[in-house]
């Protein structure tokens, strides 16, 4: 009985953080589909929705509600800032120099937020208390619930954006063929900004909900971005039900890595993984391979 | 020299190419031409290994060389040209070409680092045979500048000085004269022959039809994908199919 | 003047120089300096093969670094090998290694290759910090001995300037000769575009884990006379941080430039001493260097320099041509 308790505890701690690297993903996927580009500085943004509701919180002494309102808003008006500072003025760029960049943006925005908030770790407090809910025997805690529920609700708006609304339908095109989809009239330097306010939504969103379980500091962001990252990969670049299973999958095998084997070496379980993707199926766990365009 | 048996190509739902076979003799200019998406750039992708078919053989001669990696080519003879020139941009024109010596010298990393005397020899030779094929070519006084700042015209030229120092006995060469004026096309034209004189075969993606007429002993028409006529170009020009493809396209 | 006569004169004067400095240097604090741009100089140069000939990134190359100090450590502390032996073992085991992973980590390419390399430098720093037993974990690794040669023992801030800087020379010497020979071509060849190159016969994939395997052999060096000179290595010395440093060094000195790199590992050396004042911060002055130098200074430093020398002497030139 103590046995089974402990694994379904290790698996809902897998499957909420898992949760959370499968919304980073989609921030990675977003700003790759309508761009080309893997943003490497997408982790700041995580850290970034974490560190300034704690600042709305304690500064400010705000609620919570209005508190991650302005974390969100914040945190995207710096991803637009990013994206016309740094991304937009480029022309031609290679990948190798846009690489660089976001890494230069990701360590500017860590350092930056160093020297605003320092080097602590700060908790948030749980949405709705630390008292956990016993159900069927085992105990969740509430925050849990916040994050499947607004991790559900994350993938259901996204989903509906992106299929049903035009702006979406918009975004798609733009990821499937930029060019046809200027043609056609579509904005499409209007796209690779939505998607750069979409994806820093997302993932100050993905920060705020997990800083509650976690604690969160100025460097968390790379750790959850790559994890984040190798979702996505999993997933096959996609911002669907791919990255979704990446996440969960990644989640689930962390946990229970860091509940049977040791945890130590937690993190290396998740790049143990992304390279294992990398090198053996690149495209992706649920895809097909395409031919490289030469 | 070159024989493709039963081509196809399918890209997720698009065939690309279907049931192509054709042959291109030695020592003779072959067009390949047809209408935009007809697969003929395709067809050079699978040829020099960029893309696998779904099915079918190539041969270069007697060998099927249809699962040879792209690399291994060049050393057989069988080189080609870009449709969106691909220069090594950072590179002198001269040291462009002194890539395409690759395959013709041996020095590895060792000996390169620390300047053994075969190395030194061979970088010697390298620089001789690139200098003579940017004479061959007439870009010769363009050989110690960037190979960005050559012009588009240039550039097309450069990049055939690059497979010839390759010595090769075929070259595919894809739209050379995309982009040149009527006096570098002349030129072209010019270039091309004396390549053929020179013992090398080539095959020609070309979509201006004055050249192709002009300096091509055969032409095999591509459209949609399939084979739809091959001849000398007044067969050709005489082929009702091929007409109405090109009319019914445009 | 030949160009090739020009490289012989300018590295000859390189030497020169980089030999006389101790003598205008008092006190070793300078020199301490210098023993660490000799270093981060040798990394920049390893690293600057494979990112600015061959085109490819390492998001993970302060882990061939630390591996090399490692090895190098390990081996002299807890088993008593000579250093010079120590260094040759942890210079074959890195390239064996690089060579192994190199095989499946270059078929990837830009985002991809950079995020596999990332990850390989995390898994190493994980592993220096968790194998307590072997590595002394998160409190590092002391004791460990000074290279000898014969009674000469390199415990001085001068005598560890030369051993540094006659091996940093001889790698700059290796890679400048390298950029002027076929395989150098073929490499820069592939960064500009691989499948041109692979067209014209360059075997691109066994290229590129060529030099990435020289290069983390170079860095392995490095690192083993890190450790010996040092004489204590910790893993905080060896992660993604510095993976970054290094690469922020060999763009804002310049992509291939052999002498930028040099400039990059001089000024991001120098630069900490600067910003003591701003201690940690000073990632945010490396953020935004990479950022600046990217967009607006793509050629690095040492292109700008070079644009300014050419400058000035064409205004020789001219006034020379006048006044004639
Ligand atoms: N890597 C690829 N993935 C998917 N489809 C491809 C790929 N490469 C080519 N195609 C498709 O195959 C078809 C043939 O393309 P190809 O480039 O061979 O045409 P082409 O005859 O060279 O045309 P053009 O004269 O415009 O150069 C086109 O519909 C193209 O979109
Ligand atoms: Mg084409």
């Amino acid at each position: 009985m103590d046995n089974s308790r402990q694994l379904f505890q290790y698996i809902l701690s897998g499957l909420s953080n898992g949760a959370i690297y499968a919304l980073i993903g989609f921030g990675f996927a977003i700003i790759y589909n309508a761009t080309g580009i893997i943003n490497f500085a997408q982790g700041e943004f995580v850290m970034l929705g974490g560190m300034f509701t704690i600042f709305f919180l304690a500064f400010f002494h705000l609620p919570l509600l209005p508190a991650i309102i302005l974390a969100i808003l914040f945190s995207t008006i710096i991803g637009i800032a990013f994206e016309r500072l740094a991304i937009r003025p480029l022309k031609n760029a290679t990948p190798l120099s846009l690489v660089i960049i976001t890494i230069g943006a990701s360590i500017l925005l860590r350092g930056i937020a160093m020297l605003v908030w320092g080097k602590d770790t700060h908790a948030v407090t749980a949405f709705s208390g630390n008292d956990p809910l016993y159900i069927a025997g085992a105990t969740i805690l509430p925050q849990h619930i916040w994050i499947f529920a607004i991790t559900l609700l994350i993938i259901a708006a996204n989903k509906i954006f992106f299929n049903y609304s035009i702006v979406g339908k918009a975004m798609r095109a733009c990821a499937y063929n930029s060019q046809a989809a200027s043609l056609v009239g579509i904005n499409v330097k209007t796209m690779v900004l939505l998607s750069f306010v979409i994806s820093s939504a997302i993932g100050s969103m993905a920060g705020i909900i997990i800083a509650p379980l976690t604690m969160t500091s100025f460097d968390v962001g790379i750790m959850l971005g790559l994890k984040g990252f190798c979702a996505v990969i999993i997933g096959g670049m996609s911002s669907g039900l791919g990255t979704i299973m990446g996440g969960l999958l990644l989640g689930l095998l962390e946990s229970l890595g860091v509940g049977y084997i040791s945890a130590s070496y937690k993190d290396a379980i998740a790049f143990i993984i992304l390279l294992l993707i990398l090198f053996i199926r690149p495209e992706g766990l649920f895809r097909t391979k395409e031919t490289e365009r030469v | 020299m070159l024989r493709l048996d039963k081509i196809t190509k399918i890209f997720g739902g698009l065939t690309a190419l279907t049931d192509v076979s054709l042959e291109v003799r030695k020592d003779s200019i072959t067009g390949v031409i047809g209408p935009n998406g007809a697969g003929k750039t395709t067809l050079f992708n699978i040829v020099t290994g960029l893309y696998t078919q779904t099915s079918g053989d190539v041969y270069l001669g007697e060998k099927n060389i249809s699962r040879f990696a792209t690399e291994s080519l060049a050393a057989l003879g069988l080189v080609r040209t870009f449709q969106n020139v691909e220069l090594f941009g950072k590179m002198t024109v001269l040291e462009n070409v002194m890539v395409g010596l690759h395959t013709k010298s041996r020095s590895g990393i060792i000996s390169c680092a620390f300047k053994l005397p075969g190395q030194i020899k061979e970088e010697k030779m390298i620089a001789e045979k690139a200098r003579h094929w940017l004479e061959f070519t007439g870009l010769i006084a363009d050989a110690p500048n960037s190979a960005n700042n050559l012009p588009f015209g240039k550039g097309r030229i450069l990049e055939i000085a690059r497979t010839l120092a390759v010595e090769p006995q075929l070259i595919l060469m894809d739209e050379p004269a995309a982009g040149l004026n009527s006096q570098e096309t002349t030129q072209l034209a010019v270039l091309i022959r004396k390549i053929r004189e020179s013992g090398i075969t080539v095959v020609l993606v070309e979509h201006d039809m004055d050249l192709v007429m002009d300096i091509c002993d055969s032409i095999i028409v591509l459209n949609l994908g399939k084979k739809l006529a091959a001849g000398t170009p007044r067969e050709i020009q005489e082929n009702k199919a091929v007409i109405s493809a090109y009319l019914g396209d445009s | 003047m030949t160009k090739e006569k020009r490289e012989i004169l300018i590295f000859f004067i390189f030497t020169l120089a980089v030999l006389i400095t101790p003598f205008f240097l008092q006190g070793s604090y300078f020199l301490n300096v210098l023993v660490f741009i000799g270093i981060n100089t040798m990394l920049a140069v390893g690293l600057n093969l494979l990112l600015g000939y061959a085109g490819q990134i390492s998001l993970g190359h302060a882990a061939f670094f630390g591996l090399g100090a490692y090895i190098s450590g390990i081996l002299t502390t807890r088993f008593g090998l000579d250093p010079w032996f120590a260094l040759v073992i942890a210079a074959v085991a890195n390239g064996a290694l690089a060579f192994v992973i190199g095989f499946p980590i270059l078929k990837l390419k830009g985002h991809y290759l950079a995020m596999a390399t990332l990850g390989f430098g995390i898994i190493m720093f994980i592993i220096f910090n968790e194998t307590v037993a072997v590595t002394g974990g998160p409190s590092g690794l002391s004791g460990i001995p000074n290279i000898q040669i014969s009674s000469l023992i390199f415990d001085n801030d001068l005598r560890n300037y030369y051993l540094i800087w006659i091996i940093t020379l001889l790698v700059m010497l290796f890679s400048i000769n390298l950029s002027h020979s076929r395989i150098g071509r073929a490499l820069r060849a592939i960064a500009d575009s691989e499948v041109a190159a692979r067209v014209l016969g360059v075997n691109a994939r066994v290229l590129k884990v060529q030099i990435f395997t020289v290069s983390a052999v170079i860095s392995a060096i490095a690192g083993s006379l890190y450790a010996h000179t040092m004489t204590f290595i910790s893993p905080a010395s060896f992660g993604f941080n510095f993976s970054i440093e290094l690469v922020t060094m060999v763009i804002i000195g310049g992509l291939g430039s052999i002498y930028g790199s040099f400039l990059g590992a001089a000024i991001l050396t120098i630069l900490p001493e600067f910003l003591r004042v701003l201690r940690d911060f000073d990632i945010i002055v490396y953020g935004l260097l990479l950022i600046i130098m990217t967009m607006y200074m793509p050629g690095g430093l040492i292109s700008g320099l070079t644009r300014i020398a050419e400058f000035i002497v064409g205004k020789i030139k001219s006034r020379g041509a006048r006044h004639a």
